[in-house]
């Protein structure tokens, strides 16, 4: 069985984890999966850096950059996660840009996922329709999940719309802009969570996009099954570094 | 005209499409259910022609550049977009779109801008309505361009640096498209080319297309008796000029239509900007194209000496249109380009701006016979350009 869908079942309150791979040097990326699989991430969110990653702030933009300048590829990440699964127990869930993936190629770019054992994708600017659409029957196969995105200007239908032929779960984004920042108060969230909710969809959904902190991960779980953190992650790393211990005790103090 | 149009989906063949963020997409939606109805309608046209009239002083004119056609014995025509205020075919876009803008209830508007010119035109509509104007522009370009930084922000717009990536046109191009994406309510995404995700390229182009309905119209009136041209020449970087240039003779198989891109120090070097010639398909700013990038698919940074042409993408439409073989491409090195500004200069007494250089330094490579009509289109004149020609002609 897929471990994303496994976990969803099992578990509510869930905190998920992104960081950049081949960040902040270029073999960090096993040992920071490890750390956040043994600090007790419930899973984890591995950025494949673009050079014009349109959805995301500076922080995550400054080190994708950062990244590719220490040689990162998506055939290099491959290598570096080929034999993950002899430790790592959580999902893995891999977010990048459709273009570089254009270039491995999609097919090429599946099965890989598939034999190192990733369970899902999130690809912000592969429009939901042309997944359905070309790539659907192909993750499907393999097992993969692909998770969309939905902001608080998506209408109702077009939620439904998404829902519908979705395995998985649903990104919330928890208001417009880009990773790492929220520009909305509180209470506009709320409303906004409450929609979605009212809604009452078929997948579970996960709020992301601006989460720094233990309220936020708590304001977060009452709306929905969990919290996807990023940008406070990397600026964590960048502070505190990539040890087993600094990778701890950011996970202890967001979850409370 | 449907061959060469855009498809219900975005589409023209292959090329374009809508790859943006979900967060996105119910702007882009409303845009593109909109567009059509706002631009076809009575009101929208009658302002937009006045305006272009009364506002930009169209129709431009079409210079038979006498000079010049004894040097190519052939008649060039010079499509004057020159002559349009502010000094470039920018204007004719940006007037079109804040309109729709308008007429969407949008009350702040953003661009970007790379040599300044979309910028200016941006700026100045926006003083025109009375409209918030923010543009993007890249560090190293507002560097590179103070006069244009300084023109916007005496019409009122804020510059706003990018500095994320290489701090050029591509990285205010995704800037503007995080702003747009943070403020999807208030905000209209002002683009500059026919670039980006649908409607954009079809919007832009369809702003544009005036200058191949007034150059149809004028060349029948100046050609005695010649119905057609045989050439018309344009430089392309995201291809808005070019665009606008080809429009009205996308159906006039007889009329070649000729892409100038910026080869940079050559096409066979690292320095180029030329997508189409140099280029591979890929993903960029919301449409499938064709644009410089790695064996990864990361973005390559691409030079010119024309800051209006050093662009890593190109409009789909022209993706389209030179894979079906009805626009040829080819490309122009900087000093090319600089060799063909100083002919026309002296030759005709018309500075051009560098990216226009392109286009006539075309000319050289088309294997022109006599009698033959080519028009030539002079997006912008030089006066942006001044440094870079005081420099390179130890003015």
């Amino acid at each position: 069985m897929n471990r994303l869908d496994a976990l969803l079942q099992q578990k509510d309150n869930l905190l998920s984890i992104y960081f950049t791979a081949g960040y902040p040097s270029l073999n960090d990326t096993m040992k920071i999966l490890e750390g956040l699989n043994n600090a007790g991430a419930d899973f984890v969110e591995i950025g494949m850096p673009f050079s014009d990653p349109l959805a995301d702030g500076p922080v995550i933009q400054r080190a994708s950059l950062d990244a590719l300048n220490n040689g990162i590829s998506i055939k290099k990440m491959f290598e570096q996660i080929r034999d993950m699964r002899r430790s790592i127990t959580i999902p893995v869930v891999l977010m990048g840009y459709i273009n570089p993936i254009m270039h491995f190629g999609m097919e090429n770019f599946v099965s890989k996922c598939q034999a190192v054992g990733v369970d899902g994708l999130i690809l912000p600017d592969l429009p939901w329709d042309e997944y359905v659409e070309k790539y659907k029957a192909m993750m499907d196969n393999a097992s993969i999940r692909f998770i969309p995105l939905i902001a608080p200007q998506t209408p109702d239908d077009r939620v439904r719309h998404i829902d519908e032929k979705c395995d998985g779960f649903i990104y919330m984004v928890a208001s417009a802009g880009i990773t790492g920042k929220i520009n909305t108060s509180e209470d506009y969230r709320t409303k906004y969570f409450n929609r979605i909710r009212n809604l009452k969809l078929r997948n579970k959904t996960l709020i992301g996009f601006g989460i720094t902190d233990n309220a936020g991960y708590k304001h977060a779980c009452q709306h929905a099954s969990g919290a996807i953190v990023g940008t406070a992650f990397i600026k964590h790393i960048q502070e505190k570094g990539a040890s087993a211990e600094s990778i701890n005790s950011f996970i202890s103090r967001l979850k409370g | 005209m449907s061959k060469y149009q855009v498809n219900n989906n975005g589409y023209y063949g292959r090329f374009g499409g809508q790859y943006v963020p979900e967060m996105l997409y119910p702007n882009v939606e409303t845009l593109r259910h909109s567009y059509l109805d706002i631009i076809n309608s009575d009101s929208f046209q009658k302002e937009y022609k006045e305006l272009l009239k009364n506002y930009v002083g169209r129709p431009t004119p079409l210079t038979l550049a006498k000079r010049m056609s004894a040097e190519y014995n052939a008649n060039i025509w010079l499509k004057r977009e020159d002559c349009a205020h502010t000094g470039a075919h920018k204007i004719n876009n940006a007037i079109g779109q804040i309109l729709i803008a308008r007429h969407m209830g949008k009350t702040r508007i953003i661009a970007e801008t790379g040599a300044g010119q979309h910028g200016v035109a941006t700026a100045t509509v926006c003083a025109m309505f009375g409209m918030k104007c923010a543009v993007y522009m890249g560090e190293v370009d507002i560097e590179r361009q103070a006069p244009n930084v300084a023109r916007m922000k005496m019409l009122g717009a804020e510059v706003i640096p990018a500095v994320s990536g290489n701090m050029t046109l591509k990285d205010a191009t995704n800037e503007a498209l995080r702003d747009w994406i943070s403020n999807p309510e208030d905000t209209f995404y002002l683009i500059g080319s026919v670039v980006g995700p649908h409607p954009y390229p079809d919007m832009v182009a369809k702003l544009q297309a005036i200058i191949s309905e007034e150059s149809k119209s004028q060349f029948r009136e100046q050609s005695g008796g010649k119905d057609l041209p045989d050439y018309v020449v344009a430089c392309i970087g995201g291809g808005s000029n070019a665009a606008g240039s080809f429009y009205y003779y996308l159906n006039d198989e007889n009329v070649r239509l000729i892409a100038i891109e910026a080869a940079g120090l050559g096409l066979n070097s690292k320095d180029t900007a030329a997508s189409i010639s140099r280029g591979s398909e890929g993903i960029i700013h919301g449409s499938r194209t064709m644009l410089m990038q790695t064996d990864d698919g990361q973005i390559i940074e691409p030079y010119s000496i024309s800051a209006g042409l050093d662009y890593p993408g190109v409009g789909p439409l022209h993706s389209f249109l030179s894979e079906c073989g009805r626009e040829t491409v080819l490309a122009a090195t900087d000093q090319e380009a600089l060799d063909a500004a100083i002919e026309l200069t002296r030759l005709e007494g018309i500075i051009p701006a560098l990216e226009s250089a392109h286009a006539l330094a075309g000319l050289r490579k088309l294997k022109l016979k006599k009698n033959d009509n080519v028009i030539v289109t002079i997006s912008g004149r030089g006066d942006k350009d001044m440094a870079t020609y005081m420099n390179r002609f130890n003015l």
